[in-house]
C-alpha cells in the first residue's frame, strides 16, 4: 500500500488540477443541467402540437387556390 | 416546385418546434404565433426556392429567424429599447407560453444577448447540428460554438447552477477579480 493513499492526508494535487481547468469551460454536469432545463422548457411548447389556427389557415389557402383555378378554367 | 400535400404536411410538422423557437426568441406567445403564421405564409409563397430533399424544418427556421431579426431591428430603430423589451414582455405576460416552473429559466434566458440565445436554443433544444445552426443564422460554425459556450456559461451563472465537481473553476477568477477590485 502506498503511503499517499492513506486517508486524512492532504491531497496537494487536487488544487492544482482544479486550477488547471480551462477558464470559462463548464463541467459536464452543469452543461447537462442547463440542457435538461432548456429542453424541458422547449418541449413544454412542442407538446402543444399544431394549434388549429395553422391547420385552418392552410385549409383556407387551399380553398382559395381551388376557387381561383376553377375561375381561370371557366 | 409546387406545394404538394406532402410538403404541406412537412410544414405543419415543423410548427410545434417553430413555436417553441419563436417563444424562446420573443418571450411572448402571441408574438410567437404571429411569427409562425408569417413564416408559414412566406414558406408557401417562396416554395419555389425550397430545395427538395433538404430539411424543411431548417428552411422554415431560417425564415422565422430572419423575420424575427428584421422585426427586432425595426423595433430597435423605433424605440431605443435594447434588451429591456424582452424582459418586459415576460413581466407583463408571465403566465403566457410557459408554466411557472420554467419562469426562472426563461427569465435567465431573457438576459442573454439575442445571438447567444438563438444559438443555444437551436443547438441545445431544437436539436440542430452546429453546421445546421450556422446555416440558419448565416454565420460560421465556430461562431455558433462560441455563442453556445458563452450562453451556457452565462446561464449557469445567472441560475447559480453548480456541479459538485465544478466549485473550482471560477474561484480563481473571483480571486483575481477581488484582488483587482481592491486597487
Amino acid at each position: 500500500m502506498n503511503e499517499d493513499d492513506k486517508p486524512g492526508r492532504p491531497a496537494p494535487m487536487q488544487t492544482e488540477v482544479t486550477q488547471r481547468k480551462p477558464r470559462g469551460r463548464l463541467g459536464r454536469e452543469v452543461q447537462n443541467k442547463i440542457g435538461q432545463q432548456l429542453r424541458a422548457m422547449y418541449d413544454d411548447v412542442v407538446n402543444d402540437g399544431v394549434p388549429d389556427r395553422f391547420v385552418e389557415m392552410l385549409r383556407k389557402l387551399d380553398e382559395q387556390k381551388d376557387e381561383k383555378e376553377k375561375g381561370s378554367a371557366a | 416546385m409546387t406545394l404538394t400535400p406532402s410538403l404541406k404536411e412537412a410544414m405543419l410538422a415543423a410548427v410545434p418546434s417553430l413555436r417553441a423557437f419563436a417563444i424562446s426568441l420573443s418571450g411572448n406567445i402571441d408574438r410567437a404565433d404571429d411569427l409562425v403564421q408569417e413564416t408559414l405564409l412566406r414558406a408557401i409563397a417562396n416554395i419555389d426556392s425550397f430545395q427538395p430533399g433538404t430539411n424543411m424544418s431548417a428552411w422554415m427556421f431560417t425564415i422565422l429567424r430572419n423575420l424575427f431579426r428584421s422585426e427586432y431591428r425595426k423595433r430597435r430603430r423605433e424605440v431605443e429599447d435594447t434588451d429591456g423589451s424582452y424582459a418586459e414582455s415576460l413581466k407583463s405576460h408571465p403566465e403566457q407560453g410557459s408554466r411557472l416552473e420554467f419562469q426562472e429559466f426563461r427569465g435567465a434566458l431573457a438576459k442573454l444577448p439575442p445571438d447567444q440565445r438563438e444559438a443555444l436554443i437551436l443547438v441545445g433544444a431544437s436539436g440542430f447540428s452546429y453546421e445546421e445552426a450556422a446555416h440558419i443564422c448565416g454565420c460560421a460554425v465556430g461562431t455558433i460554438k462560441s455563442r453556445v459556450n458563452r450562453a451556457r456559461t452565462r446561464l449557469a451563472d445567472l441560475l447559480s447552477i453548480e456541479g459538485s465537481e465544478d466549485f473550482g473553476p471560477d474561484q480563481s477568477t473571483r480571486a483575481i477579480m477581488a484582488a483587482g477590485g481592491r486597487g
